[in-house]
């Protein structure tokens, strides 16, 4: 499963997953804005960037092929508009929208790759997002598989059952009265355990020097590329 | 010594009217370990709903002296430790260290003391390597124990725990009794594992139809209800 | 427009109209004017959800979230050879209510974007716009009005459809706005495969609430009482009116200059230096997204810190 994945490669350890979360997150917006308006040399800009990333998730020590090839992700959608775009006689967009989508989902697949979810997600509370929304997030991600797996039984019994539009709605009001069930048994076992209305976070992670300097380097690296290339070239 | 669970009469009905306990009177003694067995749907686990405060039914239900009610709710939940039949909604949290401190920080603990809690918590179920690992990681055996902590984390005097063998493998059961054998608080086991009973267990009470209907050692209440766990003879 | 499948299904064509813009297709403006309305709607909507709900709901709104994304995997025939899914918009909304339903919808679409890389970030304005504000929205209107009427089915078909049919029109009209280039031949084709989508999720909402409702019926909320048919048609109306206008102007040939004139729905002070202009001076426009997302910041940390 997709994200299973990508937790193992999260809960690795390298200099970059030690880094706190903020320290990855404001440079991985810096990068996606340089990137985004990037209009001119985008060819070569793309390619610089191409290549700090590259060199970055060999110091996360995460696999560079496997990180290459789900970037991919993005590309089926891409390429449909790319491939309207060029005949429509316009080659720059075309290419535009392959480089900066592919290169946008790599970016964020080095911070989520380093990160571990719920790290993640606390680093952007800390940043300012809503504490609401992120606990439900939270919980989106822990549950995850564990619907999914209930509805993989949930369609083979549908398809079991002639695979008709009216079992397939059977089928998911059951899912759906499953998942609110176990809702209430969360509810509960919070409940049990003393909860009170808030919950309360275990731990603010540190942010440290190393992050202040790995902040300062990694958000100036593309923006520096970005003025030398257009400057001097 | 006054036991410390004392319930009188308790009564409870569902919403559409049937009735779920029909007049129930328990008794616990401090450090004692009683069985629950009875068939599916006779109300084992509605009682034990009632123990703290999750349901409320007509009767008395008193815990450690204090009457079960709302005022009560908090102080009872941390005298009083339930361990519910499915791990996966008990373990909300991203990370086992995570889900163990939940207890503690709720009681108000700061963040080192409820970590430290915590660990000493994992310690006792034998879980301390686990402490930053994600629940999806673990074994079913390995859940319970984590779950087990959690409720241990709280320092309670009673713990209650519905069906904690289902899912388990055999080495698992086993290590689930020597680490529940080793704990000094009174114990209500909901179970039909008759083995896992019998280990633990001095005395037992037979559930059925939202009554009570024998009490004894387990192999007398076997041997009257014709019990093997699943079937009624 | 297929959203990307992350789960294996059967060989056969699904009917995908969840479109997750990434990362690289808005133009500045767009990306930038979206994200600084998103955020604070965002912000406003999940603090509205914690006073009504309290953080003890978060494991509701959490696994329902799950449920969403669950439910792609059960497929129901819509056609030869095509199955649909559920997307999901307008049953949470009858389920859990517009408001919790908008926050279970932003936490899809952050998700889907972090962890299934469908969606970009600076994209996540527009996403969450589309899907969990206008998308919840128009889902919800016609039950919220006709709910209690005898068109209570219809109404529930109505709220699944356009559900669908506004995120992927609005979607569809940023695209158009930011330069996208999409002929008239390909333009007609996803609108009308937006529009048979949404008849699909239609028919699929209203199929699983009536399965609901033989399993138990107080899943589903009841709108309020005394409601008019005029004042919903007319709410109806400027929904699909302000859709229809802004994918209208984003097809017209000068109707980037003509909404940068307009200064309306999507203007913002930095537009002055040109919304179609793809020339040189990247610095004041990056500054401008930047200074744009910091002012989201500073607006969001007044909202959502307030507690």
């Amino acid at each position: 499963m997709h994200h299973v994945v990508l937790d193992q490669w999260s809960r690795r350890a390298s200099p970059l997953h030690r880094r706190d979360p903020r320290s990855k997150i404001i440079p991985l917006l810096i990068f996606l804005v340089v990137l985004a308006t990037a209009h001119r040399l985008l060819p070569a800009i793309s390619a610089g960037l191409f290549a700090m990333l590259c060199t970055a998730l060999l110091w996360a020590r995460v696999p560079l092929a496997d990180v290459l090839a789900r970037a991919c992700l993005v590309l089926p959608f891409t390429l449909v508009f790319a491939g309207v775009s060029w005949i429509a006689g316009d080659p720059a967009r075309a290419e535009a929208l392959v480089m900066k989508s592919y290169l946008s989902a790599l970016a964020v697949l080095l911070v989520v790759s380093t990160t571990p979810m719920p790290l993640l997600l606390r680093g952007i509370e800390l940043l300012g997002a809503p504490r609401f929304l992120l606990m439900v997030t939270q919980f989106l991600y822990r549950y995850l598989f564990v619907i999914s797996e209930e509805a993989q039984h949930m369609r083979k019994a549908a398809v079991s059952r002639g695979g008709s539009f009216r079992a397939a709605a059977g089928a998911l009001a059951v899912l759906f009265a499953r998942s609110y069930k176990q809702a209430g048994e969360i509810h509960n076992a919070m409940l049990a355990r003393g909860f009170q209305g808030r919950f309360r976070p275990l731990s603010a992670p540190h942010f440290h020097a190393a992050d202040a300097a790995f902040l300062v380097c990694a958000s100036s690296a593309p923006v520096i590329l970005r003025i030398a290339l257009e400057r001097f070239v | 010594m006054a036991p410390v669970i004392e319930v009188h009469d308790l009564h409870y009905h569902y919403e559409d009217g049937t009735a779920a306990l029909g007049g129930i009177d328990f008794q616990l003694a401090e450090g004692e370990a009683v069985a629950l067995l009875g068939p599916n749907g006779s109300g084992k686990t509605t009682f034990a709903l009632h123990l703290n405060g999750l349901l409320r039914g007509r009767g008395s239900v008193k815990v450690c002296g204090l009457e079960v009610n709302k005022e009560n709710a908090v102080v009872i939940r941390r005298k009083i430790g339930l361990v519910f039949q499915d791990s996966d909604s008990q373990l909300f949290m991203p990370t086992v260290i995570d889900d163990v401190s939940f207890g503690p920080l709720n009681q108000g603990l700061d963040p080192r003391e409820a970590a430290e809690r915590a660990l000493a918590a994992l310690e006792r179920v034998g879980m301390a390597s686990a402490a930053g690992k994600a629940p999806y990681h673990l074994s079913a055996g390995e859940k319970k124990r984590v779950a087990i902590a959690g409720v241990l984390a709280m320092q309670p005097s009673i713990l209650v725990l519905d069906e904690p063998t289902t899912f388990l493998d055999p080495p698992a059961q086993q290590a689930l009794i020597s680490v529940l054998g080793g704990l000094p608080q009174a114990k209500i086991l909901i179970t039909h594992d008759m083995p896992f009973a019998q280990a633990l267990c001095t005395r037992a009470v037979f559930f059925e139809k939202g009554k009570i209907a024998g009490e004894g050692t387990v192999s007398e209440l076997v041997e009257r209800f014709g019990w093997n766990g699943n079937l009624r003879q | 427009m297929a959203a990307l499948r992350w789960h294996d299904s059967q060989n056969r064509d699904t009917l995908e109209t969840k479109v997750h813009i990434p990362d690289g297709f808005l133009s500045t403006p767009v990306w930038a004017a979206l994200d600084m309305a998103g955020a604070p709607a965002v912000a406003v909507i999940a603090r509205r959800a914690q006073r009504t709900f309290d953080e003890g709901k978060v494991p509701l709104l959490g696994v329902m979230g799950a449920f969403v994304f669950a439910a792609q995997m059960i497929n129901f025939p819509v056609g030869p050879g095509t199955s649909g899914h559920l997307v999901g918009g307008a049953l949470l909304a009858y389920t859990l209510g517009p408001a919790a339903a908008s926050v279970v919808l932003t936490a899809i679409v952050a998700i889907q974007a972090l962890v299934f890389q469908d969606g970009g970030i600076l994209a996540l304005g527009a996403n969450v716009l589309n899907m969990a504000v206008l998308g919840v929205l128009a889902g919800y209107l016609p039950y919220h009005f006709w709910g209690r009427t005898r068109a209570r089915r219809a109404a529930i078909f109505a709220g699944g459809a356009l559900s669908v049919l506004i995120s992927a029109v609005m979607a569809l009209s940023e695209l158009l706005l930011s330069g996208v280039r999409m002929p008239g031949g390909v333009l007609g084709i996803s609108v009308g495969l937006f529009a048979v989508s949404a008849l699909a999720e239609g028919a699929i909402t209203l199929a699983v609430i009536g399965a609901l409702e033989r399993i138990q019926p107080e899943f589903i909320r009841q709108p309020a009482a005394g409601r008019s048919y005029a004042l919903g048609a007319v709410a109806i109306a400027a929904v699909l009116l302000v859709t229809g206008g802004v994918l209208l102007t984003s097809t017209s040939p000068d109707g980037i200059e003509k909404l940068g004139q307009a200064r309306t729905l999507l203007s913002t002070p930095f537009s002055g230096y040109g919304i179609a202009g793809l020339g040189s001076g990247w610095l004041p426009k990056a500054g401008a997204g930047l200074l744009g997302l910091g002012l989201v910041y500073g607006v969001c940390l007044m909202i959502g810190r307030r507690r």
